[in-house]
């Protein structure tokens, strides 16, 4: 179930919820810990005993504008907030986060294919602590008892809220992985979903094709992996069409998604509204980022994956859609590298995507660059060049030594020109055959070679060479 | 007895050069505090171990040469809204009843850090919501100098302690006039330092950007002195001031000579009695002998400071006492599920006052008021800071009444909005985070104390001392040692 | 009675600060915040515009501190402060709606 019926499309909007990978937690200097035993990282600030106080940690504050100068948000002066609202895992009752003046504001994620998403703002909050619900076999709503962690309490985040801009559960994997690559190409998170030190929520409603309007929308939590949240979105997607056409609507509200049993159940109802109170924090002054502060994250920024797909596509004359695969491995500078060394784009994408899943280990750019020369001018065969290719991740060494240590020798095309000329002469009748158009018995020729030359040969180049001798 | 006790400085001094020991000095203390405290109820929880090894620690210093701090041996109040770690801090309420805070209030550390005995926690209004000392869940203090009035509130315990002779030294917390009010119905020197001259850490929060802790003491250099050491940056609270604050003790004999000094229009007024009108008149022509200039200015904006206080505090204070739920520690009152347990122990351990306070705060803020009400009161705060600004210009400190009246008797004022009116002097300073000083001067038609409030713009709070010390000796009757009888009786 | 506040709203008020309140004290306090209310409508005649709301009364911006590990409290002493606590956790009666 992964298409709507003909006449609708999805509108999905995402919050991602990503953890700033600092020491210490967002407003006390206790340490932003996972898995550590419960109620061992608790300080007054963060079990929001009486009297005690917040006070900024700089490195979150640091991590939340690096990743709103990532995002191109507009990145500004910003004010902390109370969102107010009882829950036992929230040791104040309030939440501090940032409501009227976030961070950053007005950014956007470029996909693997060009497809640019909004994101309306990325603001700083503080986590939750954990629950457990103890009895009814893990249901929430047949809990006798909640145990309450406050470890993961204040934990710094960043709520990154992009536009509903996105139209199919693909794009929203696409929007969520590329995030990802951004936060761990500046370091802001490590990003790892089944820690949840990046959680999804996604904001699902359909509308018909060519309306612009945006209906009812429901919002599900408690998406655990980028598998769960295509599922998830196609789930809801397609609930919200059967309802219309049945003629209902769906209702607004929070939903969860239960990964084992593939669908979406309701949560608490949005109906009467949630009444937040939001108003700005007394103990916090506001936070108004210097010129100096600002100039100094832009220079600490790295180059961003969607500029590196576009350097790579550049420099090896394919589309940026192709260069997804060597940015997410890190093989772009190696890509780049090569090519600049002599080698075709192309050959070396196919590499880069085919035979280095597992990184470059010990090769570089010149040393893939003069393999691709082996391989182009059928010095050596493909299989031949893959294994040579292994040997070099491996180990490194200079392309043409490891083909001969490992016995390939390079064998030029006079040889084979001689040894088929020797093969025509012995087989004239296949000969004849070929020079027919029987293509059959091209690979009889072709594996007679291989067979005089334990598989040294280039099968291309004996296939140009027969060609050339039966046209000719 | 009333404050036969030493001063501060006197104690310290003596304790210092070993003339007395720090022993001596908790004794005469904890004696006084067994004399009498039955009567006034100052204290909630005495500290007598805390105070003896703190003692025990100061001699040893002294014996050792070492130097023991400039409040060597002088023992000290501090209100019950401020953490004393392993030691009971209720804020007055059945909701922290049995709560030992696992950490020290900075400026309780401070304190003991510089040679300070602390004795004991002293009575409040409920989360220092009051101004009577009424509204406390463990009963009511009473006046020192007539026990069938209320001393103020809402540190009432620690002005009360400091007037009842029990200590030289206490500390309150102030929101909308709760050092300054009590100090005045007291007849005691009460401070309201500038917002963020003083950490709040470990204060328990009421409002929080307009509580601040100051001291109450029976003289103006007593409270300097304690000013001084509880003062300054603390890492620990984000609204703390990191540049130096001027020392107030420095300040001390500077006298006025030259000053401008404004009499507030607006708060000499409607509303405020005449007698207590008569003693800031007099007040202010004493200051003009010592050589100020004082004049008559108007702050209108001034009267709108309480609407805006009964906005902004409650707002604050619904936010602040939304974490007494019952999970984490205090009372608990059980339910089927989490939230009816919240609701049960919220209603079972608030008193009317603070669920008064928390439901206008609520709906203060609440989704289609926010503009009207609390929106509206943040600029009267600015609005108020621009007419003190203007004020500032022509003048070096202001002056009023500290309270409206002298002390009055318990249970009469029921009506919420008749006590509110209590804080109309000192609200005004809290909304824009400007250091305000209470001086005794002089007594009402009713033989009790009136407070006269001094008034400086922000980080002018060494200005105050100096002015203060003119007014101290030019008191005409000193009410805080023996001017005035104890009448009264102890109601059951 | 005032106008400034309905029974409903102060219902409702109860409702999102987690307080029961009795018919009783729905009368009482419905009163009473009505006469608060009253006080706060002498604001609604001022002309506030072009005057920003103040926050804190404080001046400061940028108050940060630096990315420092200290100790944590420890577990016995903060659990021994709860009403009820389990397996090292918190323990409350069941949280059904979700955060
Ligand atoms: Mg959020
Ligand atoms: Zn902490």
């Amino acid at each position: 179930m992964s298409e709507l019926p003909d006449g609708w499309e999805m509108v999905i909007g995402l919050e991602v919820h990503v953890e700033l990978a600092t020491q210490t937690k967002l407003f006390c200097p206790c340490a932003n810990a996972f898995g550590d035993e419960p109620n061992t990282n608790i300080c007054p600030t963060c079990l929001g005993l009486p009297g005690s106080l917040p006070v900024p940690n700089a490195q979150a504050i640091d991590y939340a504008m690096t990743l709103g100068h990532a995002l191109g948000c507009t990145v500004a002066g910003s004010v902390f907030a109370r969102k107010n609202y009882f829950y036992p895992d929230m040791p104040k009752d309030y939440q501090t986060t940032q409501y009227e003046h976030p961070t950053n504001e007005n950014g956007s994620i470029t996909l693997g294919d060009g497809t640019v998403i909004g994101v309306e703002r990325a603001h700083i909050e503080e986590d939750t602590g954990k629950s457990t619900h103890l009895g009814g076999g893990g249901r929430i709503h047949d809990a006798t008892a909640t145990l309450v962690d406050y470890n993961r309490a204040g934990v710094p985040l960043v709520e990154v809220v992009s536009r509903p801009e996105m139209r199919s559960a693909d794009q929203a994997r696409a929007y969520v992985s590329e995030l990802r690559d951004i936060l761990l190409a500046t370091g802001v998170s490590d990003a790892r979903m089944e820690e949840g030190s990046m959680r999804v929520d996604a904001n699902v409603s359909v509308r018909p094709v060519g309306s612009d309007e945006l209906r009812t929308r429901c919002e599900l939590k408690n998406i655990n992996s980028m598998r769960s949240l295509g599922r998830a979105i196609n789930y809801e997607a397609r609930r919200h069409v059967d309802l219309y056409e049945s003629g209902q609507s769906p209702n607004q509200q929070t939903r969860h998604w239960d990964e084992d049993g593939g669908r979406s159940t309701p949560g608490r109802s949005k109906e009467d509204a949630d009444d937040y109170r939001y108003f700005a924090c007394p103990d916090l002054p506001p936070l108004v980022p210097t010129d100096e502060e600002m100039q100094a994250i832009r220079a600490g920024l790295p180059v961003l994956p969607a500029a590196r797909r576009q350097a790579l596509a550049d420099a090896t004359g394919i589309e940026a859609g192709q260069a997804v695969l060597a940015v997410e491995r890190g093989l772009d500078a190696l890509a780049i590298a090569a090519v600049r060394a002599g080698a075709p784009g192309d050959v070396v994408i196919k590499h880069v995507d085919q035979n280095l899943s597992d990184g470059a280990g010990q090769l570089d750019g010149p040393m893939l660059a003069k393999l691709v020369g082996l391989e182009v001018s059928g010095a050596l065969s493909a299989t031949q060049v893959k294994t040579v290719l292994g040997e070099l991740v491996a180990s490194g060494g200079d392309p043409a030594d490891v083909a001969a240590s490992m016995g390939f020798e390079a064998m030029d095309s006079s040889e084979l020109a001689t040894l088929l000329d020797q093969l025509i002469a012995d087989n004239p009748d296949e000969w004849q055959r070929f020079t027919e158009g029987d293509t059959k018995v091209q690979g009889f020729f072709v594996g007679q070679i291989m067979k005089a030359t334990q598989g040294k040969a280039d099968g291309k180049i004996v296939n140009q060479l027969m060609k050339e001798r039966s046209s000719g | 007895m009333m404050n036969a006790q030493l001063t501060a400085i006197e104690t310290a001094a003596r304790v210092r050069s070993g003339d007395m020991t720090a022993v001596e000095a908790l004794a005469q203390s904890q004696a006084a505090v067994t004399a009498r405290d039955a009567d006034v109820r100052a204290f909630l929880h005495l500290t007598d171990d805390r105070a003896a090894e703190q003692a025990d620690r100061v001699d040893a210093q002294v014996a050792q040469g070492q130097d023991p701090g400039p409040l060597a041996g002088v023992p000290i109040a501090i209100k019950d809204n401020m953490c004393t770690r392993g030691a009971p801090t209720t804020c007055s309420s059945k909701m922290l009843e049995g709560w030992k805070p696992p950490y020290d209030a900075t400026v309780v550390s401070r304190l003991e850090a510089a040679g300070a005995l602390v004795v004991g926690k002293t009575n409040l209004d409920e989360f220092a919501m009051g101004s009577s000392t009424e509204n406390s869940a463990f009963g009511p203090t009473r006046n020192p100098h007539d026990l069938t009035r209320v001393p103020g509130g809402s540190s009432g315990g620690s002005a009360a302690a400091v007037a009842a002779g029990f200590v030289p030294l206490s500390l309150g917390s102030d929101t909308g006039g709760s050092i300054r009010q009590p100090a005045a119905l007291c007849g005691v020197v009460g401070f309201k330092p500038t917002y963020g001259a003083v950490s709040r850490y470990g204060l328990i929060a009421f409002a929080s950007s307009l509580d601040q802790i100051g001291p109450f003491a029976s003289t103006v250099a007593d409270a300097a002195l304690c000013f001084d050491t509880i003062g300054g940056h603390d890492p620990r609270d984000a609204t703390s001031i990191p540049s130096a604050i001027p020392s107030a003790a420095a300040a001390l004999g500077n006298g006025v000579a030259g000053k401008r000094i404004g009499i507030i229009d607006e708060l000499m007024g409607e509303g405020i009695d005449d007698d207590v009108r008569a003693r800031v008149e007099q007040a202010a022509a004493a200051l003009a002998d010592a050589g100020a200039t004082v004049e008559r200015v108007s702050v209108p904006a001034t009267i709108y400071g309480l609407a805006a206080y009964y906005l902004i505090a409650p707002a604050e204070a619904s936010s602040n006492l939304a974490r007494y739920d019952g999970v984490r520690y205090g009372q608990r009152v059980d339910g089927v599920n989490v939230e009816e347990m919240n609701a049960a122990t919220r209603t079972a351990g608030f008193g009317d006052e603070v669920k008064r306070r928390i439901m206008l705060g609520t709906y203060a803020l609440s989704s289609g008021y926010y503009d009207a009400y609390y929106g509206k009161a943040q600029r009267v705060r600015t609005l108020i800071a621009n007419e003190f600004a203007q004020a500032y210009s022509s003048f070096d400190l202001l002056m009023s009444p500290t309270s409206p009246s002298t002390a009055f008797e318990l249970g009469a004022k029921s009506d919420p909005m008749s006590l509110y009116m209590c804080d109309v002097c000192t609200i005004p300073s809290n909304l824009v985070g400007h250091p305000a000083l209470s001086v005794p001067f002089g007594v009402g038609d009713d033989g009790l104390p009136v407070g006269v409030q001094l008034l400086a713009p922000l980080l002018g709070d060494d200005e105050l001392f100096a002015a203060g010390q003119v007014l101290e000796d030019a008191n005409p009757t000193d009410a805080t040692a023996s001017g005035s009888e104890i009448r009264g009786e102890v109601r059951p | 009675m005032s106008e400034r506040i309905t029974r409903d709203e102060v219902a409702h008020v109860g409702q999102l600060a987690r307080l029961v309140i009795t018919d009783d004290e729905l009368t009482m306090f419905t009163e009473q915040l009505g006469a608060v209310l009253d006080t706060a409508s002498d604001l609604a005649a001022l002309d506030l515009s072009g005057v920003e709301p103040m926050a804190q009364p404080c001046a400061l911006t940028n108050v940060t501190r630096p990315d420092v590990i200290e100790p944590s409290l420890g577990r016995d002493e903060v659990l021994a402060m709860a009403p009820a606590a389990q397996d090292g956790r918190f323990r409350v009666p069941p949280a059904l709606g979700e955060a």
